[in-house]
This record gives structure tokens, C-alpha cells and sequence, in this order.
């Protein structure tokens, strides 16, 4: 495991020099959201702005809380997989798959390996449905939703919903699954299913050049996002920034390969690394992510080993289920970085606390670092490609 | 008297047919779009979804007006009126065919420029008058790009008008039927203003890839951020009224116009202004946008050194070869 270390600077503040901004300046307050189309959920940022350039910028987060946290302090643990869904609600499974991973490791269960490659498949699945939404947003936030954009934008969820439908398949839901408990999972793969997820595969394969020609080939798009929100890798380490995002800014860090969970540990994961750091670089990454992910689905699919699907207890685990007292940190690697799960328990049948690591919310934390200099419409193209997802930044 | 009678009968009449030429050009664009995004479109006001823009513009009259208290009303009610008059302007001295042509002006080209100018006029009205932050900052965008690509659209219309030795854009026309249509022949001279001069009408309509003063993605809608109803309808209106006349005026002054075998010459102008807005809107629905400083850069880079050059091309090939 590559160890990683942080050496912090000495950095101006981004939020103090805001207070400092002399009131009788000539700059102008623009209100970025949160009734905005591209904040991607319900985000605001106040723009301090000269001209058209960028002078500072302050994010501003909560408009989404729903006090996730809090309702699974009161929730019993096996009740606690359909709540967290909704955090990352473009990627729940990986959500799902934190959650429980954390109670399995403080009950010390083991996971049968046949639920553990299923999880692993599904986690892949689920990066490409994730990245596929995060590049088409990304042309939309460039390209308008008249325009160009809306045009990679529709391409990409064409191919995610092919995705969805395959998880329909074996959850019969098709974006908050509540398939994985405590233990294992709850549904097996369906007769058959394999061979979709193939088909699948081939026609998302088979499209990746197209994306490619819409999007990081795409002068206009290289023109967009080149040396544009440039987060040096430094930056990024000391931000906590994980993910694509950290690996578009050269630092080699993916917790499938450095920490591996799920089957990760059995099937060699290769890491995209981009330097630069600028949108570009982000985008490229993503683009490199999905293909690597083809390749991981593949290597999951044939390698899928039978036997059980859960931990063969002979009752399940029930509402009543009481961990004993304890913590632990679980990290995952989802499609946006690393989802920390922080789990206190106390002997009961509810968590004591549950602290949720939400990577969007680290990758915004760059905004006020990054924006200065650029304009609003770059402003608009940093935002989209660090693909927060407000969902799981306010929990 | 006979003369206003015969103005206002010709006005009236190409108003209407373009008016309701727009429905095909609305009913083309989404269904194409559509088309080029795995969707179908339209489908439910019948026949194939065609009268779904009537449907709209009956949504819109009903919609509430809402004006902003601190708006200034005046710009702000008189805009949206001000840009579809603009835009429609245009088409009063474009030849549809030998004898359609609304007012065949011995200084038709110049006038379409004025009028293409004045385009900025209700756009800058609209963005100070809704006193909407965002609104403002797409005004001011819409006013240095329509500024800057005025340069570069006057001396692309400059080469027909050189090569022509006309300002009337029948003249042109007819210059063209005699000789060969501009793109063909000096084709080096003739492509390139063409490509110019659509570029540039691109930039001055406000489309994609140049549609950064209403870039929805950024600047929520631009000017138009707080018109509701009609008067949203209105400038909507105009930008594809905006389309169709600079398509027309475009084939007018490079494609031969209303010039061709076989057919009746409206036949020919309607074919070359519907394969032209046809390709505009390819563009729009495949191209993702410019940043505004990226879009004066190529506008003062390459495109106004570029016209120059074609404009001393023509002139020297006016007196050697013509």
C-alpha cells in the first residue's frame, strides 16, 4: 500500500481574505444558485466578481441536508441500507456497500466470496453508470441543454440506463437497490444474467469512441477545459480530495488497488492517473475509468465463483441485531473517491453515531482554492467536472 | 396610394409566409434533433407532432406576465417587440424570387448590416431592463460579441458586393445567374466569404456554438432570465426568425439565390435557405459552446484579418480577372 503524506502549507486563507474584501470595490455579488441549472443539485456559491472574472468565490452546502446521520443514529442496522441510498443517489450501491461493510467488520463476519465478487461486479457497474452520467452532465454544463451538450448528455444515459436495467434485474429496482445486508447480499443473480451484462458491455465498449469524439477529442471541449480549474496535487492531498479528481492531478491513489476491499484483492485493478489537474485532466481520467471498468466487469463476470451468498447464518440478522460496542472506519473507493464510513456503536440495537466521508464534499472544498482568476462559465465547467453529487455533500 | 397598397400587400405576405415558414423550421429542428439524440420528438399533436409550436405559443399566451418590481418597464415590455421587429426586418429586401422581393433597395446589403446592428438594441434593452444580475452579464457579452462580429460579417458581404459591383441584393442575384454562383466560381474566394459570412451571422444571432449571452448552462438564461409568457415567446421568435432571413440573405448573396434550373426561383431560394438552416441547426445539436473570450479571440485572430484578405482578393480579382 502506498502510503500517502500530507504536508500541510502555508496558504492564504480563501475565506478570511473574503471578509477582508473592501465594501466600496467596484465587484459584484452574483448569486450562483441555488436555483441555477448546473449546480447540480441545490448548491450556491457566491461569486464575487469583476467584470466577468472571478475575484473570490464561497461555497455554500446544506441546502440538501436531511439529516442522514442523525436518522440512522435511531434506525436498527439492518434498516440503515435503503436510508443511505439516498446519499450518493448516483451511486447507491457503493453506498450500500460501505454501510454494511462497516457493521459486518464490527460484528467480524465473514462474507462469503461469491458475495464478495458479486459486490465488487456491481461496484464496477455502478462506476460506469456513474462516470457515464458525470461526463454527460460535464457537456451539458459546457454545451447548454439546447445544444451540443444535451446531445452527449442523452448519449451517455442512453448507455446508463442499460446499466439500470441490468441491476433492475437481479434487485427489481433500478436506482435504490437495498441489496446488500449485513453478511452478504440479499439477492443472487438471476439465470441468464451474465450473459447481458456481456451484451451490455460490448455496446458501451463499442460506443466509447463515440463519447471520446463528443467530448475529450472535441476541440471546442479541449478548448472548454484545458488549464482550467488547475487543483495541483498538493492542494488536492490536503484538501482530502479522493477519487478521479485526486488522480487527475498525478497523485496515484485508488483504494481498490491500495486497500483492497470487495474481490479488489483478486483481480489486478489499473489505476488511471492524469497529470495537470485541470478539467481536461478529470475528464480524460473518467473516460480512462470506464474502459477500466469494462475490463474489471469482464474479469468479475467470468471469474464469479459459486457458493453461498450470505454468511450462512442460520437466522438472519433482524431488527433486534445488536453490534457490540466498539468503532471502526471503513473506506471504500466509489465512482467519486473515497466514502468514509465512521461507526460508533454502543452495544445497542442502534449506532451510537454514524459519520458519513462524502468525497463530493472534499472535492467542493477546492472551489474557493481553484475559481479565482477564472470566469464564470469556467466556473461552471470546474463545478461539473468534479461531479458533486449534493446528495451525499449535505446528507 | 397604389404604391403603399402594393408595399403593404408584399409586406403582409412575406411576413405571414415566413411567419409560417417558422412552424416547419421549428417542427424540422426537433424533430432532427431528436432524431440525432436516439429520441423521437413530437409526436402528440398531430400530424407527426407538426403543430406541437402552435401548442407552445397557445401555452405561452397563457402564461402569467410577470414583470420584476424593479425592472425598468419601458425597455423591459418594449424589448421583446423591438428584437422580433429587428429581426424580421431583414427580410424586407431579400429577393425570394425575380418579383418577390419586399423593397429591392439600390442599398439592400448595407441595410440588412444596419438592421443586423440594431439586433443588439433590444438585447441590451432586456438585460438592463429586467435588473437581473445574470440577465445584465449576458447583455454585455451579446454586445461585444454582436460588436465584434459586425466587423468581420460586413467585410464577408463586403465580396459579393465587390465582385457584384452592386449593393442590391437583386443585382447580386442577377450578377451570379449571369456568371456563376459565388461558391462555384472563384470558388477560392467565394467559399471562404461564404463560410465567413455564415460564421459571423451565427455570432450576431446568438446560436450555438456562439449562444454565450443566453448560455443556459451559465448565466441560468441570459437576457431572458425573467421573461415569462409572450415576451419570452417573442425573443425565442426572433432568434429563429433571426435564422431563417440570414439562411435566405446568405444564399442570396453565395448560393445564386432564387437562381436555378428547372424549377420556379422561389422553389430554389426556399431549397437553399431550408438546407442552410437545416446545417445550422446540425451545428447547434453536435457543438458544444465557446467561451466568450475564447470567441473574441477568434473573431479579432482569424476571422477579421481573414476578411481583409478576402476583401483585397476580391478587389484584385475585380480588376484583373473580372
Amino acid at each position: 500500500m502506498t502510503q500517502l503524506t500530507v504536508t500541510a502549507q502555508k496558504r492564504p486563507n480563501p475565506y478570511l481574505s473574503i471578509d477582508s474584501l473592501d465594501p466600496e470595490s467596484e465587484l459584484m455579488l452574483l448569486h450562483f444558485g441555488p436555483q441555477h441549472p448546473s449546480t447540480h443539485g441545490v448548491f450556491r456559491m457566491d461569486l464575487y466578481l469583476d467584470g466577468e472574472i472571478i475575484v473570490k468565490a464561497v461555497p455554500h452546502c446544506g441546502y440538501l441536508h436531511r439529516a442522514v446521520e442523525k436518522l440512522c443514529e435511531k434506525l436498527s442496522y439492518v434498516q440503515l441500507t435503503p436510508i443511505v441510498d439516498k446519499n450518493d443517489y448516483v451511486a447507491p450501491m457503493t453506498n450500500e456497500q460501505a454501510i454494511v461493510m462497516a457493521c459486518e467488520a464490527m460484528l467480524k463476519l465473514e462474507v462469503p466470496r461469491r458475495a464478495r465478487w458479486m459486490r465488487a461486479l456491481f461496484a464496477e457497474l455502478q462506476r460506469i453508470a456513474s462516470h457515464l452520467l458525470a461526463i454527460g452532465t460535464f457537456c451539458l454544463d459546457l454545451g447548454g441543454a439546447l445544444g451540443g451538450g444535451s446531445t452527449a448528455f442523452i448519449y451517455c444515459f442512453r448507455e446508463r440506463e442499460l446499466i439500470l436495467d441490468l441491476f433492475e434485474d437481479v434487485t427489481g429496482a433500478r436506482f435504490h437497490y437495498n441489496t446488500h445486508t449485513i453478511g452478504g447480499n440479499r439477492h443472487d443473480l438471476p439465470a441468464g444474467w451474465g450473459a447481458k451484462v456481456k451484451a451490455v458491455l460490448d455496446v458501451i465498449e463499442a460506443r466509447m469512441p463515440e463519447y471520446a469524439a463528443l467530448t475529450i477529442e472535441n476541440r471546442i471541449f479541449q478548448q472548454r477545459t484545458k488549464n482550467v480549474g488547475v487543483l495541483d496535487g498538493e492542494l488536492a492531498l490536503e484538501l482530502g480530495v479522493t477519487g478521479p479528481n485526486l488522480r487527475a492531478s498525478g497523485i496515484d491513489h485508488d483504494l481498490r488497488r491500495d486497500a483492497p476491499f470487495h474481490a479488489y484483492d483478486e483481480v489486478k485493478v489499473n489505476v488511471a492517473v492524469a497529470t495537470g489537474g485541470d478539467c481536461y485532466a478529470r475528464s480524460i481520467v473518467r473516460v480512462a475509468e470506464v474502459k477500466e471498468s469494462l475490463r474489471l466487469c469482464r474479469a468479475f463476470l467470468d471469474g464469479m465463483p459459486e457458493g453461498p451468498i450470505n454468511s450462512g447464518k442460520p437466522t438472519k440478522l433482524t431488527v433486534q441485531t445488536k453490534i457490540p460496542a466498539g468503532q471502526v472506519y471503513v473506506g471504500i473507493e466509489t465512482p467519486r473517491g473515497e466514502l468514509g464510513t465512521w461507526l460508533i456503536t454502543d452495544g445497542t440495537q442502534n449506532a451510537y453515531r454514524l459519520k458519513i466521508r462524502p468525497p463530493s464534499l472534499h472535492a467542493l472544498s477546492a472551489l474557493p482554492y481553484i475559481l479565482p482568476g477564472y470566469t464564470v462559465s469556467d466556473a461552471v465547467a470546474i463545478l461539473g467536472s468534479l461531479d458533486p453529487i449534493m446528495g451525499e455533500v449535505d446528507r | 396610394m397604389n404604391e403603399f397598397l402594393q408595399g403593404g400587400l408584399y409586406g403582409g405576405g412575406i411576413i405571414v409566409a415566413i411567419m409560417s415558414s417558422l412552424l416547419f423550421v421549428l417542427w424540422t429542428e426537433r424533430k432532427m434533433a431528436a432524431r440525432m439524440q436516439s429520441r423521437i420528438g413530437p409526436t402528440f399533436t398531430d400530424p407527426l407532432g407538426f403543430l406541437q409550436a402552435p401548442a407552445d405559443v397557445l401555452k405561452l399566451l397563457q402564461k402569467e406576465d410577470i414583470i420584476p418590481e424593479k425592472a425598468d418597464r419601458a425597455l423591459f415590455n418594449n424589448a421583446p417587440l423591438l428584437g422580433a421587429t429587428v429581426a424580421i426586418a431583414g427580410a424586407a429586401v431579400v429577393p425570394f424570387s425575380a418579383t418577390i422581393v419586399g423593397a429591392d433597395l439600390e442599398v439592400g446589403v448595407l441595410y440588412l448590416l444596419a438592421v443586423g446592428a440594431l439586433g443588439v438594441l433590444p438585447v441590451f434593452a432586456a438585460g438592463w431592463g429586467s435588473n437581473n444580475k445574470f440577465a445584465l452579464l449576458g447583455a454585455m457579452r451579446a454586445i461585444a460579441q454582436s460588436v465584434s462580429y459586425e466587423v468581420p460579417l460586413v467585410l464577408a458581404a463586403l465580396v459579393p458586393v465587390i465582385l457584384a459591383g452592386s449593393m442590391k441584393l437583386s443585382d447580386i442575384v442577377a450578377y451570379q445567374s449571369s456568371h456563376h454562383w459565388l461558391v462555384v466560381w472563384p470558388f477560392f474566394l467565394g467559399i471562404p466569404a461564404f463560410g465567413l459570412f455564415m460564421l459571423a451571422m451565427l455570432a450576431e444571432s446568438n446560436r450555438i456554438p456562439f449562444d454565450i449571452p443566453e448560455a443556459e448552462s451559465e448565466l441560468v438564461a441570459g437576457i431572458t432570465t425573467e421573461y415569462t409568457g409572450m415576451k419570452f415567446g417573442l425573443f425565442y421568435m426572433a432568434e429563429y426568425l433571426h435564422t431563417v432571413i440570414a439562411s435566405a440573405v446568405a444564399s442570396a448573396l453565395f448560393l445564386g439565390g432564387y437562381d436555378g434550373p428547372i424549377a420556379p426561383g422561389l422553389w430554389w431560394m426556399v431549397l437553399k435557405t431550408g438546407l442552410l438552416v437545416v446545417a445550422i441547426y446540425w451545428l447547434r445539436w453536435s457543438l458544444l459552446r465557446f467561451r466568450s473570450d475564447q470567441l473574441m479571440a477568434l473573431c479579432w485572430r482569424w476571422l477579421v484579418p481573414s476578411g481583409v484578405v478576402l476583401v483585397v482578393g476580391a478587389a484584385v480579382w475585380v480588376v484583373f480577372a473580372g
